[in-house]
């Protein structure tokens, strides 16, 4: 049979994923460059018996995902760095009631109104550290409209699984450049479904950390009662101040991740077996990295490039392996390094070097081959 | 990389220079099996400004996204043309119309002055269709895709009652670069 192949734009092939993935509620407010993914689920939506809600804002946009991922929803909202900004007190809410949840982040230049129409990737570490407390998130950077489409099927995934809020990081060129998307059977794709606790409600905890493993969220209105609190709370979701309860419970917002970090983590690598010079890129950055790399394997630089996919949790363990042998790396970033301080905590004493370009033009072919070719002589 | 094209067009908003892009790039991938990407780059106004659209298109993976090194550019304002002519190649083309576009000297590569308007304005009897027009004579010139390709993306996309009109504009740009290819 031929490929079901189409032209998409990458804000329309995440609205697409999330249908495939079986989002069923979507609540946002529009904002230039993520506004399609809102336009196209407004429509769909309602057509598959789902609901799109345009709320009076962003913080309440996610507080209406919140509300519906606990009734049983796959649930999504998508702004841009402004509305993220507003959003991150209910990033904190998510992350603490254990709630699942996607959250699209279309970057634009900033901070504030910032340029709109533009590209950045300048919000990634507010994707980390945005929201106030020790907290753990998964986030994501897809470098096509091809891979938008597969990690949003991907955060949804990830998101009921961890019971965590899962951010996906596109820009404006991603979000707004159309390309080809192979479009799968849906029964060719890992679709991970919201599932009833294999106990019955009296014996359900709905923070069962001590068990060390994810509880999952029983849906509201299945009979399974709980308490839903941001206060630090025990195993029964009401509020706690015991010191080793306390204890628990924060180490446990991190451990579900980061022990679990093999499963999370997503990479590619591209030329970098024999590689002198690490480029480290991600997102639409990537794009150009790659295209850098073969020019400079065209005059005999040994260049390569490891690409994050899962950009939070860090794959620390992977930089550090490929920075012991590479000894030179090259962190091409639309922003004024960030993704650059992670490379540095992992670089093994290797020579690290950023590019940063932030005047809302994308980062070129020519800038990062440039930028290898003279660290290649250092 | 060598079967990496680059188109450009280039104007102010409103023109329907985005859907011109798109229409080129969906008749490369889907009628064509090629690779295409197609992107935009526009200031924060809703019309007016200068805005352009850009396509590639590849037999391979395409790469890096945005234009670099134009093959074929058209422009349909005066400030579109100075702005966005620099990274035309020496041996690129670049069309603009001759009511719209007089001052030629930011021009690179080869610059053809074409009557789009006013062919748009006898042959259509308005201007609506003036991006089509000109997205006819981008694939006439170039070769890049079909003429039943591109007319297959273009309908794609025409309102019900519009088929015949877009297929004349259409028409109307493989005319007049028929006329310069000679």
């Amino acid at each position: 049979m031929a490929q079901n192949i189409r032209l998409m734009q990458g804000n329309e092939a995440i609205a697409e994923g999330a249908l495939l993935a079986g989002c069923n509620f979507m609540a946002g407010y529009p904002i230039t460059p993520s506004s399609e993914v809102i336009e196209i689920l407004s429509s769909r939506l309602v057509r598959i018996g789902g609901v799109c809600i345009q709320m009076e804002d962003e913080i309440a946009a996610l507080g209406a995902v919140l509300g519906a991922s606990l009734a049983g929803a796959k649930a999504l909202t998508a702004s841009s760095g402004p509305g993220i900004s507003l959003k991150q007190e209910h990033i904190g809410y998510a992350s603490m009631c254990e709630i699942p949840c996607v959250i699209i982040n279309v970057m634009r230049g900033g901070p504030s109104t910032g340029l709109p129409t533009l590209p950045a990737q300048s919000d990634i570490m507010q994707a980390r550290w945005g929201t106030h407390g020790d907290h753990a998130i998964i986030a994501i950077t897809p470098s096509s409209v091809n891979e938008s489409f597969y990690e949003t099927i991907r955060a949804f995934n990830l998101a009921l699984k961890y019971r965590t809020p899962v951010m996906i990081l596109t820009d404006e060129i991603i979000g707004h450049m159309r390309e080809k998307v192979v479009i799968p059977e849906k029964k060719d794709v890992e679709i991970i479904d919201t599932a009833l606790p294999d106990i019955p409600p009296e014996e359900y905890k709905p923070y069962n950390f001590k068990s060390g493993k994810v509880t999952p969220l029983a849906p509201m209105g299945e009979g399974y009662r709980y308490h839903v609190t941001g206060l630090i709370h025990s195993e029964t979701g009401f509020p706690s101040q015991k010191i080793d309860i306390i204890q628990d419970a924060q180490k446990w917002l991190y451990d579900k991740i980061y022990k679990n970090i093999k499963d999370i983590e997503k990479f590619e690598e591209f030329l970098t077996g024999d590689a002198e010079i690490l480029v480290v890129a991600y997102g639409s950055t990537s794009r150009s990295a790659r295209q850098a790399i073969s020019m400079a394997r065209e005059d005999g630089i040994k260049a390569g490039m490891f690409r994050p996919i899962t950009i939070w949790p860090f794959p620390d363990e992977q930089v550090s392996r490929l920075a012991k042998r590479a000894k030179k790396i090259l962190v091409p970033e639309m922003n004024m390094g960030q993704v650059i301080l992670e490379v540095e905590r992992n670089a093994c004493g290797s020579y690290v070097r950023g590019l940063n370009v932030v005047n809302g033009e994308p980062i070129t072919p020519d800038m990062i081959y440039a930028s290898i070719k003279e660290i290649s002589s250092l | 990389m060598n079967s990496r094209t680059e188109f450009r067009f280039a104007g102010s908003g409103g023109q329907g220079l985005i859907l011109a892009g798109i229409i080129l790039a969906d008749a490369a991938i889907s009628y064509e099996n090629k690779n295409a990407v197609q992107t935009q780059s526009y200031g924060p106004e809703a019309r007016g400004g200068s805005s352009k659209s850009e396509v590639i298109i590849s037999d391979e993976n395409i790469e890096y996204p945005k234009a670099t090194r134009v093959d074929y550019m058209v422009a349909l304002t005066q400030e579109s043309f100075s702005k966005y002519a620099g990274d035309v190649k020496d041996d690129g083309v670049i069309i603009v119309d001759s009511e719209l576009v007089s001052d030629h000297s930011k021009a690179k590569g080869k610059l053809y002055s074409l009557d789009l308007v006013k062919s748009a304005r006898e042959g259509l009897g308005k201007l609506l269709g003036l991006n089509i027009i000109a997205l006819g004579v981008l694939v006439e010139l170039s070769g890049i895709v079909s003429h039943d390709s591109i007319e297959k993306a273009l309908l794609k996309r025409v309102p019900k009652g519009f088929e015949d009109y877009n297929k004349k504009a259409l028409e109307i740009g493989f005319e007049l670069a028929g006329k310069i290819k000679k």
